[in-house]
């Protein structure tokens, strides 16, 4: 059983969405959807300590041999993404029970579970798999269910948020599909590692570089990039709040992984950065996303519509991390992964919240909210401040080796923008708090505080958020070990 | 003449151009979805007539020896593409249907105009 | 459609061979084209004639919508099962050899278990499309 785990990490989800379909009742297929997370999330933190300990994981398919068949293949990246998804999800799983009855018609509930959990079975197969067509299998499993999933949104905007989404995601899936293809026509393999082989052998030829330029915008309408980030806005402010909170917690660090595994992995660092600059087009680009997205998040009165956008400004961060090539900055990047899965998932839980007991989340609605739900404007107020990089917070970690590893390199510009992206995150933070505590309510009546299942999982990923930003070993030396592994660098 | 032996691949470009200006430049969302079936079908093209080889035929095991085979596996990536694009495609329609109920209309500009006014 | 007497006999004449021609089509995967995902089309397109030709009243008491959303679901589970089957008798996920006593046939065995969880679901996702689009102007809102 144990040996088997990397597979049945994927099974167990994909195994559990049809019976989420079966049941008829809303509560059964929340407890299906339970059941799948919780499993999930056990099986990804067992996953990561083999890893930590004995090294790559390597699992065959059907007992065919790789590159014949499709090889799942665990390593230090890997497992760190996975436990990424599973935590969000086995955090917002309970969270979703009360969440989803009050948004959701209840006969289309189990419906919802059933595309929640292939979405999740989705994300975390393209996390463990080691075949690059595997990859676009599992993405547009999961990229169709987020369609689905946003489309619930009681908004009717919703929908149309959903076919933007749809349009998008199609172009970036199918330029994926574009990239694999001329690589296979290349190398004749889809298995990633031997791929990675096989790739320098190929005789110099224009089709290696298109197919990178492929790959290279089909994952980055994907994960949002500055001028692909069209998509999100909408995709966020209109959607069910679990499902925002959940995707966007998850959906674009899987992104990030995919170019990360394809980029470092398969085409090698060297290729990417020496070969085809990749840094010249990704670190402009990061830059433009951090200042432009942070200035437009200032201005919204929408509060879901605040965070989409000072999202695609911590996607940003993370992109600029992995543009600088080095140790240091990967590991930057990497970590930055986990810690914004934190930081925005307390956040829009804390909105769905709000959503959850006024029905609104424009800003107005949200005044005098500080004294009426106390724990709920507490929690976005200290994700807020982690958001915004105040020390002890998990923000603080990801900017510092931001600027440890710009500084490295001596390019000082890197430091000022992340100094200049966290004042301008303090600016939105700050328009939420002082509505929500320094001016009089203006709606009807007054709102009682959440409930308790909103309110611990809120709290649970708040105060990770301080936890990991203490202990921060804990997240950076992972991050750190899946940073060599990208490299190549030996241990 | 090696320009006019690519012929697969000049096919590929046009349909693939064809269906993402369709996708990008019309206005009407089933139009779109027309555009970005087209522009799918491209690539499952490319796919399969990557696969051919001279004087290669069916790759299903017959008995004899010395026989050519077509590489099989472009034909099983296709397979699951063309699923891939058939569920995006009812995905897409549904969503279509919706919006007509929603909001009267499926010409992008109406909607834009019914969701400022809000 | 229900009065013209065309169609109504045509369809009647041409739904078997169509159910017929899917079968077909699923177990000679192996050997020609074909397989679970055009099968399950197939089988589709012989209850959605039916349903264009005699109305969809008479086509939800031919097949009524709560079997088609069961075998749709049930069609990823008998896969997904057939792996864990796999599992449980030793071998890997999806390893046909520990299926039966001899390699060739448990490959033969696996293939056709995994197939039918295609053609089943296909076939239910298919015709649960059709309702949902058909069914659409009826339902009072």
């Amino acid at each position: 059983m144990s040996a088997n785990l990397p597979v049945l990490l994927v099974v167990v989800p994909l195994l559990c969405a049809p019976l989420a379909a079966l049941t008829r009742r809303p509560r059964p297929a929340w407890g299906v959807a339970m059941l799948a997370a919780g499993w999930a999330f056990v099986v990804s933190i067992l996953l990561l300590s083999r890893v930590l300990a004995q090294g790559t994981i390597s699992y065959h398919i059907g007992d065919w041999a790789p590159p014949w068949g499709i090889e799942y293949r665990i390593d230090e990246v890997n497992a760190f993404v996975v436990l990424i998804v599973s935590g969000i999800a086995a955090v917002v799983t309970p969270y979703a029970r009360r969440s989803v009855e009050r948004e959701i018609d209840a006969t289309r509930i189990p419906l919802f579970y059933t595309a929640y959990v292939l979405c999740m079975a989705g994300l975390l197969g393209i996390s463990v798999t080691g075949d690059v067509f595997n990859v676009f299998v599992f993405l547009e499993i999961s990229s169709l269910s987020a369609y689905a999933l946003i489309a619930q949104g009681p908004d009717r905007r919703a929908l149309t948020a959903s076919y933007q989404y749809l349009i998008m995601g199609s172009i970036g899936a199918t330029f994926i599909v574009i990239g694999i293809g001329l690589m296979y026509v290349m190398t004749g393999t889809l298995n990633m590692a031997d791929l990675a082989q096989r790739l320098p052998m190929v005789d110099a030829n224009r089709t290696i570089p298109v197919a990178f330029a492929f790959l290279a915008v089909g994952i980055s309408l994907k994960l949002a990039l500055f001028p692909l980030h069209l998509w999100l806005p909408n995709a966020y402010t209109y959607a069910p709040s679990a499902v925002t909170a959940f995707i966007a917690s998850t959906a674009t660090k899987v992104a990030v992984y995919m170019l990360l595994r394809f980029f470092f992995t398969i085409f090698g660092a060297a290729f990417a950065f020496d070969v085809m600059h990749l840094d010249r087009v990704l670190m402009p680009l990061a830059i433009i996303a951090i200042v432009t997205m942070s200035l437009s998040a200032i201005y919204q009165v929408n509060v879901k519509r605040l965070l989409a956008y000072s999202s695609i400004a911590q996607i940003g961060y993370m992109i600029l991390g992995i543009s600088l090539a080095s140790v240091t900055g990967l590991t930057a990047g990497i970590l930055h992964l986990f810690n914004h899965a934190l930081m925005k998932g307390g956040l829009f839980l804390a909105v769905g919240a709000v959503m959850y007991r006024t029905g609104s989340v424009r800003l107005r609605a949200m005044e005098g909210l500080g004294r009426e739900m106390p724990w709920t404007m507490a929690a976005f107020v200290l994700a807020g401040l982690s958001l915004i990089g105040v020390p002890l917070t998990v923000g603080f970690v990801s900017k510092w080796y931001l600027v440890l590893a710009g500084l490295e390199k001596g390019w000082w510009p890197v430091a000022a923008v992340v100094l200049v992206g966290s004042l301008l995150a303090a600016i939105y933070i700050w328009k939420v708090v002082e509505v929500a505590y320094f001016r009089e309510r203006s709606r009807e009546e007054p709102v009682r505080e959440a409930p308790l299942a909103l309110l611990l999982p809120m709290w649970i990923l708040v105060l990770a958020n301080y936890y990991f930003g203490m202990h921060a070993d804990l997240t950076v030396g992972v991050a750190h070990r899946a940073a060599q592994v990208l490299m190549g660098v030996a241990q | 003449m090696r320009i006019l032996g690519y012929y697969n691949y000049w096919v590929v470009i046009f349909l693939m151009m064809v269906g993402f200006y369709t996708l990008i430049s019309r206005g009407n969302l089933v139009k779109k979805l027309v555009g970005l079936t087209v522009f799918q079908t491209s690539v499952f093209i490319l796919y399969i007539s990557m696969g051919k080889i001279e004087g290669g035929t069916a790759p299903i095991i017959m008995q004899g020896q010395h026989v050519v085979y077509s590489n099989p596996i472009p034909h099983v990536l296709i397979l699951t593409g063309i699923v891939v694009g058939i569920a995006t495609t009812a995905v897409g329609l549904s969503l279509v249907v919706r919006i007509k109920e929603a909001y009267g209309t499926i010409e992008e500009d109406e909607i834009h105009v019914q969701d400022d006014v809000l | 459609m229900s009065d013209r007497v065309i169609l109504r006999i045509g369809a009647k004449v041409l739904i078997p061979f169509i159910l017929i021609f899917a079968l077909y089509v699923q177990f000679h995967g192996d050997f020609g084209p074909g397989g679970g995902f055009q099968a399950g089309v197939i089988f589709a397109a012989a209850f959605i004639l039916y349903a264009l030709v005699y109305g969809l009243e008479n086509a939800d008491r031919v097949l009524p919508p709560t079997v088609v959303y069961v075998c749709a679901a049930v069609g990823v589970m008998i896969y997904a099962g057939t792996g864990v089957l796999t599992l449980f008798l030793g071998g890997e996920f999806l390893d046909y050899n520990v299926l039966a006593h001899a390699p060739e046939h448990g490959q033969e065995l696996g293939i056709m278990l995994v197939e039918l969880g295609v053609v089943t679901t296909v076939f239910g996702v298919m015709v649960a499309v059709f309702h949902a689009f058909a069914g659409r102007g009826r339902v009072e809102r």
